[in-house]
């Protein structure tokens, strides 16, 4: 055991917002950091302002702190909390990046704190291409070899140097021209010649088209004890950024040889490198021989490394907080074995896969190609015994429409190109190949994804052959068995068929054919392990595990994170499953997300890492028989299967499931609304394009459109002329008699006011009223939304009220829902009603400290629960929540906000009064006070006009101003000097994108006005460019007023830096 | 066809033959390593046994060809499979890897190797585990019907060493120094372990008197069965530790060495069969992850005095190599020369040479 040295404070640096590329895996790792810490009764203090996150919890760490993370307000923190350490690596990169500048600043040596595990010189020794290219060449190891150069015989000479094929890689890619792959001299010397047209600056790198991309998770303790605890293999070869390719533990292709090989060359580099905690590294390995390369080392706790915690069971973020406090491998005990240390390799008797889900159909202009950019969203994980059966369970997970590998309503213009160039759809081109007879040698040679994959994909493609040329009579037990053992669902089969999915199921069970319950205990069932992490599988016989206990309560996760969902629900999971376990009922946990909290398997009784289709929830109801299942936590899945549950006899708790088919179904929820005599915008459910002008008349343009049909791509959309109603029918949607569009009065310039309540069997028990900062339009996922409301009159708030009092006594709601409401003029309607828990939850259970999710799981279970004081509603502190975007990853998306959400993730801050609050979320995002100047376009005459004084403020701050004409000739006349500079399609100096370009201008305000197609894209450009440029941008006047305000007010002054406690 | 593997206590499990269809019996173990399973089915330890893979997936990148280095197989273990039976769960036909020339399927019917696939591992696992190892036997479908008699010969019974040892001494030159390899089922890493350091090994079979032969150290190997029934290897380990030589002992070696020096050997329930054991070494605080194949253990309370505990199984305790306190005699339970598994403890071959 650690006799000295162990520390007695520790500061910990979170990841912030879930953006692409950072997401929930860092509350994962936090959160198994603080136990880790807590276990050894050492404080914690965690800076995070992400406070949807477990780990921003009550119960976790002993001080928290919602603000930026940045290095001048842990700076704030470290003279106030003095810590004697800090944890660098459970916070993603943004954590280690703030780490090493604070280490950079002397500021770390200066406060006496000591950064565990990993050294900072380590770190850098592994995020610098450079130098980490030079620590893998003296350990005597392999590196893609690389060349800069600025000139074709420079190329050609690196080329030859490095021998061809070789890729040759262009920074910025513009024009269509990207990097790609040169076979010979002559095709490098035309590529580079076109390349050095526009860039000063090509890399040559050796090519590692079609290699295998595999991964290791490796562990090292300061002893130097180094074992590696999960390999992985990309089913996508080379070239895919790892985020958004296919994954499957362990390793499928790879000979013991390969392996293990790979595995000494980690052990070797890690050692070599100095790492001590965990880490993960990844290879390149050669599909026609036992050569390799080492692509990189991530020095930290990754999206890899939750992966393969739940992939394994081992629990890495847990140990590597050990090991950096001093333990060794052998002292920190096995937490799934109770027996055993942590000091071994878990052994997998089952396959995992790890799919992501991408989200670019909710983002205009985005190139849907995958490459080198992370573009996902979030991912699923699916457990099985068979490959077949992990693939169509991973697809199902994904919720987006599809059955499975086959059985989807998908089509191909261009099979060979969707093969040919990864896209997000590729495994659905490749299932329709096989469909088509191509072979396997083809599909390699079009793909390079290794031919054992594609076999497998193939015996689906068989199976569902061989399917569809029956009839539901002449299904027998071998060949529903066969085709459950290779990942069919029920309903994949009854589309086979032509039968229903209730017809099969009946059928399936009167076979006997069940899916039986497996154990993931990291040791192969070599040991005896009390585990309760769980999953079905149709290729074994027998339970690992005897069901059906007393007093057991199911809950839904959330599923995958996707734009819209995501850690807010975990939170309410997670908050709910703890609640119960406090009421003694034993939970069970379905979930799927290797990302999330909610999946540790310490949270619940029994988690099971399962899909939530009806079928399987059907199998663990039927299996488990619990007393009931929560439907209202884990957001719009488990709420999109409550009617279908009960009506196939699940005892779903909270709102009856028929209250909650009320709220759902448009019409009829707009009728109950109709009887209460609640008003709501005008809207009507369309179906021809004629009736469809006339409604758009009667209310009066702009309108919104909803298609009804989502799978095509087809998105929200406010229009505001009957040519652009009729351009967006044609085009988007098309309205039909199966393809109704609903449209609706889109009311402007008002305010948008949400509502988080908990209701006790019909009656209003608890609820929080926020408000939006910006006016109605801005979808409210993507909405700033500050607590308590700022500028709402009384008289709107009364009768919010009163609205959600009436509508928790009609709908009889028991447990948590959520209204949306747009109000103007004190004329306030229902725009939105969910019976379930909405994203913003943790937002005012944490701002109002008091835990609604808690009180809503308690009332579900006929509880008892103490009135809220009504003081406690009465607060001296303003909480604002803030989105988080991540434009600047998906190339080429427009970054503006709309009535469709696009934002990935969220922060919420406290302050002592709004404009505090506010601008300590704005910075959290990634805002930064501008020092110089300020490019200007702000709309149309009337927010022109409203900007004014706004403008002034920022000039006696000494900001420039710089704009087109127009904008320049208005303030001009207002007495504003603007420099006036030239739009990007005038081609003429000086222009908006040499600002840009030269940082002159670091605050560009851009608020999209008009739909004159020009200014539209020329807006667009100056948009995108900022948001490449890493400058902030904002695109909305409420926004861009609300801001000025608050630099105003902190441009002198200090912004207050307290802990979560400080505020009462 | 459909295939059974019905174990001695009668119980039955029924999947689809693989490889070659002749029945076949022997003692039922589980290896929870995810891949090798060339070197493993190769492996001279394995002799007399049914081995269960417990990673479901098998056979997924072929079985490569027969490459030669030194007169030894680079990519197996021995010349021929070596266990009399394969149990998994899903046995992939299709295979892809640069290195396979042929299927596992094809290598068994070749080697007639019987195998049954879309069997419940973890369930046959989990029983192995609970009832410890058992016989079994491997029957097919047009034998379904017939009464059949389950006694099944316990492999560990019969002298399984002599099956699995060379017939006669062979020489394998490199450098000045010079060890003798006692066979008693050894794996070619072993071999290619000592040809890596430049040492010439001598390989005599498991009876053969080699205290006769001018060597600089003697390596007993690893092997099958019960490590008691090698009473002439025992014997003469025990001669060869008056004179003073250098000994090292690997897996069933180190179990002759302990029983040499006076110390006893008993059987556990399973065994260790698998690459993620890990051992720590006593009096530091270093742990390795150890390859392993044994079904029988040594005694560490059974050490004499001038012995001790060198490795421990950070799982369950048992021994995992011992050391004499002043003399180069040691040994190690697991596999140092790994293949397949970690090459973590390779460091004992250099310690055993320099000690030459």
């Amino acid at each position: 055991m650690i006799k000295k040295g162990k520390p007695k404070k520790v500061l910990i640096l979170g990841s912030g917002a879930l953006q692409i590329g950072q997401a929930g895996e860092f509350d994962y790792s936090g959160s198994q950091a603080i136990k880790a810490l807590k276990e050894d009764s050492i404080e914690t203090i965690l800076i995070n302002p992400n406070i949807a996150t477990i780990q921003t919890s009550e119960q976790m760490a002993d001080k928290v702190y919602f603000v930026p993370i940045k290095t001048e307000f842990v700076e704030r923190i470290i003279e106030k909390e003095k810590p004697d350490s800090i944890l660098l690596g459970f916070g993603g990169q943004t954590a280690l990046n703030t780490g090493v500048d604070l280490y950079d600043k002397g500021i770390l040596q200066k406060h006496n704190v000591k950064v565990l595990g990993t050294t900072v010189e380590t770190i850098k020794d592994t995020e610098d291409r450079f130098l980490f290219g030079e620590k893998v060449r003296e350990a005597g190891l392999k590196v893609a070899v690389s060349q800069t150069v600025e000139n074709v015989d420079e190329a050609v000479k690196a080329a030859e140097e490095i021998g061809f094929p070789v890729m040759v890689r262009i920074a910025y890619a513009l024009g269509g021209l990207g990097s790609g792959i040169v076979n010979d001299k002559e095709e490098l010397i035309e590529k580079a010649k076109r390349a050095f047209s526009f860039t000063d600056q090509i890399l040559i790198e050796e090519s590692l088209y079609g290699w295998k991309e595999v991964e290791y998770e490796i562990v090292r303790d300061q002893f130097d004890n180094c074992i590696t605890i999960c390999n992985m293999e990309n089913f996508d070869p080379m070239g895919i950024h790892t985020g958004d390719s296919i994954v499957a533990a362990p390793v499928q292709t790879l000979t013991a040889k390969e392996n293990f090989k790979l595995r000494s060359i980690g052990i070797k580099l890690i050692r070599h490198l100095g790492i001590i905690g965990e880490c993960n590294i990844q290879y390149a390995l050669s599909p026609f021989s036992d050569d390799y390369r080492i692509i990189e080392v991530n020095a930290r706790l990754s999206r890899s490394s939750a992966l393969a915690s739940k992939a394994t069971g081992y629990p890495l973020a847990f140990v590597a907080t050990k090991l950096a406090i001093g333990y060794n491998l052998n002292e920190i005990e096995n937490i799934i074995t109770k027996e055993t240390s942590s000091c071994f390799e878990p052994a997998l008797d089952y396959v995992v896969l790890k799919f992501p889900r991408w989200d670019l159909q909710k983002f205009g202009k985005v190139n849907k190609e995958l490459g080198s950019e992370m573009k996902s969203v979030g991912e699923v994980m699916s457990i099985g015994r068979s490959f077949e059966e992990v693939v169509q369970k991973a697809i199902r997970m994904l919720d987006i429409g599809m059955n499975g590998l086959v059985c989807n309503e998908i089509q191909f213009d261009d099979l060979d190109y969707a093969i040919s160039s990864p896209n997000d759809k590729r495994i659905y081109a490749i299932a329709e190949a096989f469909d088509l007879g191509y072979t396997v040698e083809r599909i390699h040679e079009l793909s390079k994804i290794d031919k054992w994959f594609l076999y497998k994909l193939k015996n689906i493609v068989t199976t569902k052959k061989e399917l569809e040329v029956l009839q539901k009579n002449d299904l027998d037990e071998e060949i529903i068995n066969d085709a459950k053992k290779k990942g069919f669902s029920d309903k994949q089969i009854s589309v086979l068929v032509e039968s229903t999915e209730m017809e099969i199921r009946d059928l399936r069970k009167s076979f006997g054919i069940k899916p039986v319950v497996k154990q993931i205990d990291t040791m192969a069932a070599e040991f005896p392990a009390q585990t309760n992490y769980l999953y079905m599988t149709y290729n074994a016989i027998e339970d690992d595990i005897s069901t059906g206990e007393e007093d057991q309560i199911v809950v839904l996760g959330g599923g995958a994170y996707r734009i819209g969902s995501s850690v807010e629900f975990d939170w309410c999971c997670v908050n709910s499953v703890l609640t119960l376990n406090k009421l003694h009922y034993k939970t069970i946990m379905v979930n799927y997300n290797p990302e999330t909290v909610s999946t540790d398997h310490d949270i619940c009784d029994k988690l099971y890492f399962e899909e939530m289709s009806l079928e399987r929830i059907l199998d663990i109801y039927e299996r488990e028989n619990p007393e009931g299942v929560i439907v209202s936590m884990g957001g719009q899945i488990p709420n999109n299967l409550a009617v279908k549950l009960s009506s196939n006899g699940v005892n779903v708790l909270g709102t009856s499931t028929s209250q909650i088919d009320n709220a759902e179904n448009r019409h009829k929820f707009s009728g109950i609304l109709d009887q209460l005599k609640i008003d709501q915008p005008e809207w009507e459910e369309l179906t021809d394009l004629e009736s469809a002008k006339d409604f758009a008349l009667k209310v009066g343009y702009p309108v919104l459109i909803r298609p009804s049909y989502v799978l095509s791509g087809a998105a929200m959309s406010v229009v505001l002329t009957e040519y652009e109603l009729e351009t967006y029918l044609k085009k988007a949607s098309d309205i039909s008699q199966e393809h109704p569009v609903v449209m609706s009065k889109f009311i402007t310039e008002a305010r948008e006011i949400e509502v988080d309540a908990v209701s006790d069997k019909g009656e209003l028990f608890c609820y929080a009223i926020s408000e939006h900062v910006e006016n109605a339009g801005v979808h409210s996922g993507d909405a700033t939304i500050v607590l308590p409301p700022q500028r709402t009159y009384l008289e709107t708030m009364r009768k919010v009220k009163i609205i959600t009092k009436k509508i928790a006594k009609a709908f009889e709601i028991n447990g948590p829902f959520n209204i949306q409401f747009i109000a103007k003029d004190n004329n306030v309607k229902v725009i939105e009603c969910n019976l379930r828990a909405s994203r913003s939850f943790p937002f005012v259970s944490k701002v109002l400290k008091i835990n609604f999710i808690d009180i809503a799981t308690r009332l579900m279970m006929g509880e008892k629960v103490a009135k809220v004081d009504k003081s406690s509603f009465d607060l001296d502190y303003v909480g604002v929540k803030a989105s988080q975007f991540s434009f600047t990853r998906l190339k080429g998306s427009d970054p503006v906000t709309g009535v469709e959400m696009s934002s990935t993730g969220e922060v919420a801050c406290l302050g002592d009064d709004f404009n505090e609050a506010f601008l300590k979320s704005v910075l959290s995002t990634g805002f930064k006070i501008p020092q110089k100047g300020v490019l200007l376009s702000t709309g149309n005459l009337k927010s022109k006009a409203e900007f004014i004084d706004e403008l002034r403020i920022l000039r006696n701050l000494g900001l420039k101003f710089y704009g087109t004409e127009g904008t320049a000739e208005f303030y001009k006349e207002n007495g504003i000097e603007v420099e006036t500079l030239f739009r990007p399609y005038d081609k003429e100096e000086p222009s908006i994108l040499t600002y840009l370009n030269d940082k002159i201008v670091d605050l560009v305000i851009n608020i999209p006005k008009t739909t004159d197609k020009e200014e539209l894209d020329s807006d667009y450009i100056i948009r995108r460019r900022a948001i490449d440029l890493n400058i902030p941008l904002i695109t909305n006047i409420q926004i861009a007023k609300r801001f000025v305000k608050s630099i105003k007010q902190f441009y002198d002054n200090d912004i207050s830096v307290k802990s979560w406690d400080e505020y009462n | 066809m459909k295939a059974k593997l019905i174990l001695e206590d009668g119980t039955e499990f029924l999947g689809t033959a693989f490889g070659s269809e002749q029945k076949n019996e022997g003692e039922v173990v589980f290896n929870t390593g995810m891949v090798g399973y060339p070197e493993t089915l190769t492996d001279p330890s394995y002799a007399g046994q049914i081995l269960v893979f417990t990673y479901p997936l098998i056979g997924n990148y072929g079985v490569p060809n027969k490459d030669l280095e030194n007169g030894l197989h680079t990519n197996f273990e021995s010349d021929k499979i070596q266990v009399n039976g394969i149990i998994v769960s899903d046995y992939s036909f299709d295979y892809s890897h640069w290195s396979a020339v042929r299927s596992l399927d094809d290598w068994m019917r070749e080697e007639k190797i019987p195998g049954i696939y879309g069997i419940d591992t973890r369930m046959l696992t989990r029983k192995l585990r609970e009832h410890g190892t058992m016989l079994g036997k491997i029957i097919f479908e047009n034998e379904f019907a017939q009464e059949h008699e389950l006694n099944i010969v316990d492999p560990n019974k019969t002298d399984l060493v002599k099956t699995v040892s060379i017939k006669e001494p062979k020489l394998y030159e490199r450098g000045a120094k010079k060890i003798v390899l006692v066979d008693c089922g050894v794996k070619n890493n072993i071999i290619q372990a000592f040809l890596k350091r430049n040492i010439t090994v001598f390989q005599v079979p498991y009876d053969y008197d080699f205290l006769s032969i001018e060597a600089d150290g003697i390596m007993i190997s690893n092997g099958p069965g019960d490590p008691k029934m090698n009473k002439t290897t025992i014997e003469n380990v025990r001669r060869a530790m008056v004179k003073g030589m250098p000994i090292l002992g690997v897996c069933l070696g180190c179990q002759i060495i302990a029983l040499a020096s006076g110390a006893d050997t008993y059987k556990l329930k399973y065994g260790h069969r698998s690459h993620n054991q890990p051992v720590n070494e006593m009096g530091t605080k270093r742990c390795f992850i150890t390859s392993q194949n044994h079904g029988y253990a040594i005694d560490s309370n059974s050490l004499s005095e001038d012995w001790r505990e060198w490795f421990q199984n950070d799982n369950d305790g048992t021994n995992e190599g011992v050391i004499h306190i002043s003399k180069p005699f040691f040994g190690a339970q697991f596999h140092p020369e790994a293949s397949p598994g970690p090459d973590d403890t390779e460091f004992i071959f250099d310690m055993f040479v320099r000690a030459l």
